[in-house]
């Protein structure tokens, strides 16, 4: 479908209208994601298909009704508690919980997602101060860099689904509750990326460049502002965008073992609790799009600021 | 030393210069008892073959390495407080300019570093663009211009701040024949009308014959000087000057110098 689609306007381009053209153009850059999504989603129906059918025909035979094939074929299609819900149903109840209440109703998931949306950007945000800070200090001492770096590699090995919830114990205990604890073991798991990402950013700029400013006798101020930072920010936001999503999974991580009340990693344990599939999987959706939504604003701006400085 | 007279004229009193590094291999000397006075006006080029350390000499004068002993001074004071000062511009083989800045911004960022105020620094801009005929490209970025224009702004860059001397390492060893004659031509009006003390390191004979007052011959291993040659063409030389039989002559010595330094048996 693709391929034809190609041939047959790249064959014709110089006769067709603008319009047309613009057409094509349009076919030419949505039919693979077109094509793709429509395979995703026949492949989800076979599944559901296959994974639900022994629990409808089950259900079926514990009743003792009869049943056909087509009864068993529609039940997989429309179950309550399926294995796997169908992409329809999904999209149902995803609308439903998104525009079916006021937003900031309980049952709402856009209430749920602002929740975990506050905990991940006040995350994001500290973790990514906090970052930059650790790959300053690393730049600009070959001491701190010996001593800090094995700590910070090793802050990583540790599973963060077994320290959250002594995270939260201790910061409960010390009266912190709600959107802090949460956000720091978003800054926890974000901070990373962006120490790596920012020591090579800081260490990026050419040789010549630094001897240049040697030249000027400049301050090591001067060097960071005007030579260091500058250099590093292509290398800044190639972290963020990582960083961003990791503050996403930290927060939700956060909301899994404290029974919190809100947000979707409370709607995620409330579903599995109760054997709510379509709200689980409604529940990753939301966070899905979420994660993508703040990605694509990280590369916006990215792309905002890269143009300013010159790139092409 | 400072009450000579002739002394503290000098741009540059080398004596007994010596750097020797100590490497993975041993230990390398780079430079051995180079001694150099270089009066101001002067427009003095370092030749010789690779290692012979010509680059060696001008990163010493310019305090990006120190020597192992000898004696130096810059402007009369010694090399690092002539960093210190800002006494000398820089020009590396590579323009080495900052690729988020536009040209404008490349050029006022020495100033912005050492301080001139905002309208001064939009006049040296302004002006030392028109110097290196590069009007009209203040808003560019880099990456939009030529290997030339690139080093004939990061020239510009250099003369910015009205530093006295300038220090080239082989600044257009990067660029094609054609581009390399007509940026010899312009570096020669430009040090004519501001009549700063150059000191210019090059791998081309015609290059340096072409563009100096005086060229030293430095050999490798250890790395020294052979022979200072005086060159004195007409300071309204054009090009067409390598034809003539005086350029050939000297070019023919500073050859001469070169192989007598160089061996081959390597």
């Amino acid at each position: 479908m693709t391929s034809s689609a190609e041939t047959s306007s790249s064959f014709a381009r110089p006769h067709r209208a603008p319009a047309s053209r613009a057409r094509d153009l349009l076919v030419e850059r949505y039919a693979p994601l077109v094509t793709m999504v429509l395979a995703i989603v026949a492949i989800w129906y076979i599944a559901a298909v296959a994974m639900n059918w022994t629990l409808v025909r089950d259900a079926y035979e514990r009743e003792e009704t009869p049943y056909t094939i087509s009864d068993v074929l529609a039940g997989t299609m429309d179950a309550e508690r399926p294995l796997l819900p169908a992409p329809h149903q999904l999209a149902a109840a995803v609308y439903d919980s998104v525009f079916g209440y006021p937003p900031l109703a309980p049952r709402s998931l856009v209430y749920h997602a602002l929740v975990t949306l506050s905990a991940t950007l006040l995350g994001f945000l500290i973790g990514s101060l906090f970052g930059i800070a650790l790959a300053l200090m690393i730049v600009h001492s070959r001491v701190l860099e010996r001593s800090l770096l094995p700590w910070i590699i090793c802050s990583q090995m540790v599973p963060v689904l077994a320290l959250a919830p002594i995270f939260i114990v201790m910061l409960g205990a010390l009266g912190l509750h709600g959107l802090l604890p949460k956000s720091i073991i978003s800054a926890y798991l974000c901070f990373f990326p962006v120490t790596i990402g920012m020591v090579k950013g800081f260490t990026s700029p050419d040789p010549l460049q630094i001897e240049l400013m040697r030249t000027w006798s400049a301050t090591p101020r001067q060097v960071l502002w005007k030579l260091r930072w500058p250099a590093a920010v292509p290398y800044l936001f190639a972290s963020l965008k990582v960083a961003i999503s990791i503050s996403l999974v930290g927060a939700i991580v956060a909301e899994l073992p404290t029974g919190a009340e809100a947000g979707i990693g409370a709607r995620l344990l409330a579903g599995s609790y109760y054997g709510q599939t379509i709200q689980i999987w409604s529940a990753l959706v939301v966070a899905a799009v979420l994660a993508s939504g703040l990605i694509a604003v990280t590369a916006l701006v990215e792309g905002g600021v890269l143009r300013r400085m010159g790139a092409h | 030393m400072v009450t000579d007279p002739v002394t503290e004229r000098l741009v540059v009193d080398a004596r007994d210069i010596s750097l020797i590094f100590e490497t993975a291999d041993g230990k390398v000397e780079a430079l051995s008892n180079v001694s150099l006075q270089v009066s101001p006006g002067e427009f003095v080029s370092f030749i010789g073959p690779s290692g012979c350390g010509k680059t060696t000499m001008l990163r010493v004068i310019a305090d990006l390495q120190q020597p192992t002993s000898g004696t130096l001074s810059v402007n009369g004071m010694s090399a690092e407080n002539a960093r210190l000062a800002r006494s000398y511009g820089y020009v590396f083989q590579a323009p080495a300019l900052f690729p988020w800045r536009t040209i404008e911004k490349n050029l006022k960022l020495p100033l912005e570093v050492m301080g001139y105020s905002e309208t001064e620094q939009r006049q040296r801009a302004e002006h030392y663009l028109a110097l290196v005929n590069l009007k009209g490209f203040e808003r560019k970025f880099p990456w939009q211009l030529s290997g030339g224009m690139q080093q004939r702004v990061s020239i510009a860059r250099a003369l910015s701040f009205d530093p006295a001397l300038l220090l080239m390492d082989e600044p257009f060893g990067a660029l094609d024949e054609i581009v390399r004659d007509h940026l010899n031509e312009q570096l020669l009006q430009l040090w004519k009308s501001t009549g700063k003390t150059v000191l210019f390191v090059t791998h081309s004979i015609p290059e340096a014959v072409f563009l100096s007052t005086r060229i030293v011959v430095m050999s490798p291993r250890p790395g020294r000087i052979i022979d200072v040659i005086d060159c004195d063409f007409p300071t309204g030389r054009s090009l067409e000057i390598r034809e003539t039989p005086e350029f050939l002559k000297v070019a023919q010595r500073v050859r001469n110098g070169l192989r007598a330094g160089h061996s081959y048996d390597e």
